[in-house]
C-alpha cells in the first residue's frame, strides 16, 4: 500500500509537536509493514522564489526527491521536498532564529506549535493563504505523477494539498487533526483557518483525532459526521538509550516542575496560584516554571505580589539537553493546561521516571493511568496532589514505580496499526 | 443431616470528605455527612428494609426452621442509629423472633486481624457488646472483615472463646475438597471452620440478573434441583453473601426478593434440606479434617486474596500508618479520638485506593466514591496527618510533645485568667462610669468620687501587666509546634 502524506516539518529540521508526531507515526507505520510512504513537506528555497512560482505557471513543478536513510529506519520512505515560501516553527526563538538570516525573498512564517495564536498582520494573512493555495495546486500536479492509494493530510496547512490531490487522483482521503484553531486562540478562532479546517474535515472520507476530546470539538464545533472521526492517540518515543549526563541536585529542597511555553493554552497562573497553596503548608519545596511566552511577565509579577519569589525559579525557554536535566532534577511535573489536545511533554517526564499531575482538559489524560488528574481551574486539587506526592512516600514511589511502566507501553507502533487499519478500510 | 446456611453481611462505611492538606491541623471533622446519610437511606429504603420485611413474613409462616445469620459491622450500627433508627428497629424485630443469629466481627470493619493481636481482640470485645446492647444476643461465632482468615487467625479467633468462623471456600485452599463439610482450625481444633460455596453464593450475588448468564432466569425451583444435584454425603451449603444484594445490587425489578420469598417453600417442598445457623452447624455437624491456610484469604476478586485491600504501595503505606498509631491510641481515652480511630480503620478505605479497577474494576468502581486510587490515597493519608497531630497532643512521645502539651496547658490556664480578669476589669469599668454619672448629679461627693477615681487605675495595673505577659507565653510554644 502506498500512502501519500502531507506534513510540515520532518525531524532534525524542526522538533516542534507535528514533526516529531509524524516521525513516529512514519516510523511505526514502518515497522508495523506493509506501507509505502511518500512524505510531501513545503521546503523555502533561497533567491529562486520567483522563478519557482513561474514554473508552476507552465505547468511544471521542480520537487527535490530523495530518499532518506533515517537510521535504518526508513528504508521504505520517499521524501518529497516542494518549494514553497512558508516556513514552519514552533517556539519564538527559533522564529527569531530565522528572521535574523534575513535572506531575500517573500517568505511567511508559519507557527507550526499545536497551540498558540497565529499572527497576521495587514495582507499578510491573505497572502498567506495564497501560499497555501499555491502548495495545493502543486499537491495536484504529484496526484497525477505519483502512484498511490491514500492520502494522508497532517493538520490545516497540508488540507488544501490534500484535496487537491484526491481531486485529481480520486483517492480516499484522511485528514489528522493534531489541533484545530480552537485549541490554539483560546475561543477567538479565525475564520479562514477555520474554513480550511472545516473543508478538509468535510472533503475527507476519514478525520483521524488525537483525542476523545479533539473528537469531540470536530463533531461539535466542525459538525462533522461521528462515524467518520476516529481516536488514535499519539504515542512517545522511547527514549534514546545513551550516557547523558545528569546534573547533581545541589539543594535538598523539592522540585515541582511547569515546562511548557507560558501561554494562556498552558495555565501558567493556575501552577503559580498552587505553588502559592502549597509554599504556605511546606518550606522544603521549589517550584520551577520552565519556558516562556507571552504570559511570562504576567507570571513573574504574580509571583512576586505573592511574595513567594524566594521559592519560585523562572528559567526561560530550554531546550534539547536542558530539558531532559530539568526533568531529571524534578520530583513532581505539572501540566495544568486549559486545552491540551494531546500533550507529549507529561509522556517526557515520566519517561524521566517523573510523577505527573495533569489537566483533565488534555487528550493525554484519556489514556494515562498513573498520574493524578485534576481540573485545571481546581488549585486546591492541584495543590492538594502536589502535597500528597512530596509528603506521602507511598505515593511518590507508586508513581515512581508505574510511569516508566505505562509510557514505554505507548508504542507508536499500536498506533501505527490502527492507521493502518484505517487506511486498509478505505482502500 | 443435610443444611443450607444462610448469612448475610452488613455494612457501610464512613465515608471521608474531601480534606485538603489545608485543613490538616485546622478541621478536625473528616466525613461526608451527605454522601453517608444518603447512601444509607437509599441502600436502606431499597435493601434492608425491604428484605426485613420479607424475611418477617416467611419465619411468621414456617417459624423457626427458617433460621438465618447476620452479621452487622459496629460501624454499619452507628449509621443506623444516626441515619435510619427504623432499619435497627426492624432488626430487633427479627431478633426478638429468635430464628435470627448474630455473628461476631470488628467494630471497623477492619482488617486489624492482620496487625495487632490485642487491638484485634478489642475491637471484636466492643462489637459484641454493641450486639448484646442492640439485640440482647451473645455472637458465638466469629466473622472477620470481608471473611479474611488464615490459620493463625483463627487461633486468635478461637482463643476469644468462638465456637466457629466463617470464612471462603477458596480454590485453592480447598485443592479436591470440598467447602460443603464442616472443617476445623489447624493450630487450634476446637475452632469450626465454615466454608462458603462461592459458585451457588455467587450465583445468587453476582449472576442473578445477567441475562447472558446460561442458567438465566434463576428460580428457586432450578436452585433447590441444584442442591439436590449435591453429593449425598455432603453436609452443607454455605450460602454467604452481601445483604445489599437484596434490593440494591440486584434491583427489586430483577425478581430477587421473589427469590427469597420462595426458597423456603421449595427447599421444605422439594428437598430434605434444613435451615441452619452457622453456630447450630458447628455444634450439630462432625468437622471432616482440619483446612490448612497458612497465608490469608478473603472473599474478593477472583483470586480470594488480600490484594483488593494491601495488593499496591499506597495501600500498604496507608494501613502500615494507620496501625504505627496503636499503641498511642492504647494509652488515648478521649471519646472523639476513639471514635475516630474506629472510622478510619475500616477496610473500605484502603479498598478505594487499589489500583486493581484499572484492569478488572466493575465491581470496585461501584463501590467507590474516588474518581482515582492517588485521589483516595491523598485524601486519607491528610486525615491520617490530622489525626497524627491530634493524638500527639492528647498522648504526648517525645519529651518534645510533653513540653508542648505542658505549655498549651499553661496557655490555656492563663487565657482562661486574662478571661477572668477582663471580665472583673469590664466590671470595675462599668461601676468607674456609674460613679461619674453620680458625680455629674452631686457635685457635693466630688472629693470622694476624685480619691476613687485615683485608685481605680492603679488597682488595674497588675491587671494589664498580667495579660501581656500571658500573651508572651502563648507566643513561644506557638513558634515551637509549627517547627515540629
Amino acid at each position: 500500500m502506498r500512502v501519500l502524506m502531507f506534513g510540515w516539518e520532518f525531524p532534525p529540521h524542526i522538533s516542534g509537536g507535528l514533526g516529531t508526531a509524524c516521525y513516529g507515526l512514519t516510523k511505526g507505520l514502518n515497522q508495523v509493514g506493509g506501507v509505502d510512504i511518500l512524505f510531501v513537506v513545503p521546503k523555502a528555497y533561497g533567491d529562486e522564489d520567483q522563478s519557482w512560482l513561474s514554473l508552476i505557471d507552465a505547468g511544471e513543478v521542480v520537487v527535490s526527491n530523495r530518499i532518506v536513510d533515517y537510521k535504518g529506519f526508513f528504508r521504505r520512505i520517499h521524501f518529497i521536498e516542494v518549494g514553497s515560501s512558508i516556513i514552519p516553527y514552533t517556539t519564538p526563538e527559533e522564529f527569531e532564529k530565522l528572521m535574523s538570516k534575513k535572506e531575500k525573498g517573500n517568505r511567511f512564517f508559519v507557527n507550526t506549535a499545536f497551540s498558540g495564536k497565529l499572527a497576521f498582520t495587514g495582507g499578510y494573512g491573505i497572502s498567506l493563504f495564497q501560499e497555501i493555495a499555491n502548495y495545493a495546486a502543486i499537491a495536484s500536479i504529484l496526484g497525477v505523477s505519483y502512484d498511490f492509494d491514500v492520502i494522508h493530510a497532517h493538520d490545516w496547512l497540508t488540507y488544501p494539498a490534500g484535496i487537491a490531490a484526491k481531486m485529481v487522483s480520486g483517492k480516499p482521503l484522511i485528514v489528522h487533526v493534531h489541533a484545530t484553531d480552537f485549541d490554539r486562540s483560546g475561543g477567538s478562532v479565525n475564520p479562514g483557518i477555520y474554513e480550511i479546517e472545516k473543508n478538509g474535515m468535510e472533503f475527507a472520507d476519514k478525520v483521524i483525532a488525537v483525542s476523545n476530546l479533539t473528537r469531540n470539538i470536530i463533531i461539535e464545533k466542525y459538525g462533522i459526521e461521528p462515524d467518520k472521526v476516529v481516536t488514535v492517540h499519539n504515542a512517545v518515543e522511547p527514549l534514546e538509550n545513551r550516557e547523558r549526563i545528569k546534573r547533581e541536585k545541589s539543594i535538598d529542597d523539592k522540585i515541582v516542575t511547569f515546562l511548557g511555553r507560558v501561554t494562556l493554552q498552558k495555565g501558567p497562573e493556575y501552577f503559580v496560584e498552587a505553588a502559592h497553596l502549597v509554599l504556605q503548608k511546606m518550606n522544603d519545596v521549589r517550584f520551577v516554571m520552565a519556558g516562556s511566552g507571552d504570559m511570562l511577565k504576567h507570571m513573574i509579577h504574580r509571583v512576586s505580589a505573592l511574595h513567594v519569589g524566594n521559592k519560585f525559579h523562572f528559567t526561560g525557554f530550554l531546550k534539547g539537553e536542558d530539558v531532559f536535566q530539568m526533568y531529571s532534577l524534578s520530583d513532581v511535573y505539572v501540566m495544568p493546561s486549559v486545552s491540551e489536545p494531546f500533550g507529549i511533554s507529561p509522556l517526557e517526564a515520566m519517561q524521566s521516571n517523573v510523577p505527573v499531575i495533569i489537566s483533565r482538559q488534555s487528550g493525554v489524560s484519556e489514556i494515562l493511568e498513573h498520574a493524578i488528574k485534576v481540573d485545571f481551574w481546581d488549585i486546591h486539587a492541584m495543590a492538594d496532589a502536589i502535597y500528597g506526592i512530596l509528603r506521602y512516600n507511598g505515593l511518590s514511589t507508586m508513581l515512581r514505580k508505574n510511569v516508566k511502566e505505562e509510557v514505554d507501553n505507548l508504542k507508536w507502533e499500536n498506533a501505527a496499526a490502527k492507521v493502518k487499519e484505517i487506511y486498509s478500510s478505505l482502500v | 443431616m443435610r443444611t443450607i446456611c444462610l448469612y448475610f453481611q452488613i455494612h457501610q462505611p464512613f465515608r471521608l470528605k474531601r480534606y485538603r492538606f489545608f485543613n490538616i491541623g485546622n478541621d478536625h471533622y473528616y466525613y461526608d455527612d451527605y454522601m453517608n446519610e444518603s447512601i444509607m437511606r437509599k441502600v436502606a429504603d431499597r435493601s434492608y428494609l425491604v428484605a426485613n420485611k420479607v424475611i418477617r413474613q416467611i419465619i411468621k409462616e414456617y417459624g423457626c426452621q427458617f433460621r438465618i445469620a447476620f452479621s452487622i459491622s459496629g460501624i454499619a450500627l452507628d449509621q443506623f442509629e444516626l441515619y435510619a433508627p427504623d432499619v435497627l428497629e426492624s432488626f430487633r424485630k427479627l431478633a426478638k423472633t429468635g430464628c435470627v443469629e448474630f455473628l461476631a466481627e470488628t467494630y471497623s470493619h477492619s482488617l486489624v486481624a492482620l496487625k495487632d493481636k490485642n487491638e484485634f481482640m478489642r475491637q471484636v470485645d466492643e462489637h459484641r457488646q454493641k450486639i448484646k446492647l442492640y439485640f440482647d444476643y451473645e455472637p458465638t461465632v466469629f466473622r472477620n472483615t470481608e471473611l479474611v482468615y488464615s490459620d493463625s487467625i483463627g487461633a486468635d479467633v478461637a482463643d476469644m472463646g468462638f465456637s466457629a468462623v466463617l470464612t471462603e471456600g477458596a480454590k485453592h485452599v480447598l485443592g479436591w475438597k470440598s467447602p460443603n463439610y464442616l472443617y476445623c482450625n489447624a493450630i487450634n481444633p476446637r475452632l469450626k471452620v465454615l466454608l462458603r460455596n462461592f459458585r451457588l453464593s455467587d450465583d445468587i450475588a453476582f449472576r442473578f440478573s445477567n441475562q447472558a448468564w446460561s442458567e438465566f432466569p434463576l428460580t428457586a425451583d432450578k436452585f433447590v434441583t441444584w442442591l439436590n444435584k449435591m453429593d449425598k454425603k455432603e453436609e452443607t451449603a454455605n450460602i454467604f453473601i452481601d445483604y445489599e444484594t437484596f434490593g440494591e445490587h440486584q434491583w427489586l425489578e430483577t425478581g430477587i426478593f421473589d427469590f427469597l420469598r420462595a426458597l423456603p417453600a421449595a427447599v421444605f417442598r422439594d428437598s430434605k434440606f434444613t435451615f441452619n445457623t452457622p453456630s447450630e452447624i458447628a455444634r450439630n455437624l462432625q468437622p471432616v479434617s482440619s483446612i490448612s491456610v497458612p497465608y490469608p484469604i478473603s472473599w474478593a476478586d477472583e483470586e480470594r486474596d488480600l490484594t483488593a485491600w494491601l495488593g499496591n504501595d499506597l495501600q500498604r503505606d496507608a494501613f502500615n500508618r494507620l496501625y504505627t498509631m496503636t499503641e498511642k491510641m492504647n494509652r488515648c481515652s478521649d471519646p472523639r479520638i476513639r471514635k475516630d480511630w474506629k472510622y478510619l480503620q475500616s477496610s473500605d478505605h484502603l479498598y478505594y485506593m487499589s489500583t486493581k479497577f484499572f484492569s478488572d474494576g466493575e465491581i470496585h468502581a461501584y463501590f467507590n466514591p474516588y474518581e482515582s486510587p492517588y485521589d483516595a490515597y491523598i485524601n486519607y493519608m491528610n486525615v491520617l496527618s490530622d489525626f497524627n497531630i491530634r493524638l500527639n497532643a492528647m498522648v504526648p512521645e517525645s519529651s518534645a510533645d510533653q513540653e508542648i502539651v505542658n505549655l498549651t496547658r499553661i496557655i490555656d490556664e492563663k487565657d482562661e485568667m486574662i478571661r477572668k480578669y477582663e471580665d472583673e476589669l469590664k466590671r470595675l469599668k462599668s461601676s468607674k462610669t456609674k460613679i461619674n454619672s453620680v458625680k455629674g448629679t452631686r457635685t457635693k461627693a466630688k472629693k470622694t468620687v476624685v480619691s476613687a477615681n485615683r485608685k481605680k487605675p492603679s488597682s488595674t495595673k497588675p491587671d494589664g501587666a498580667k495579660k501581656i505577659t500571658g500573651k508572651a507565653v502563648k507566643k513561644t510554644p506557638g513558634t515551637r509546634k509549627k517547627k515540629q
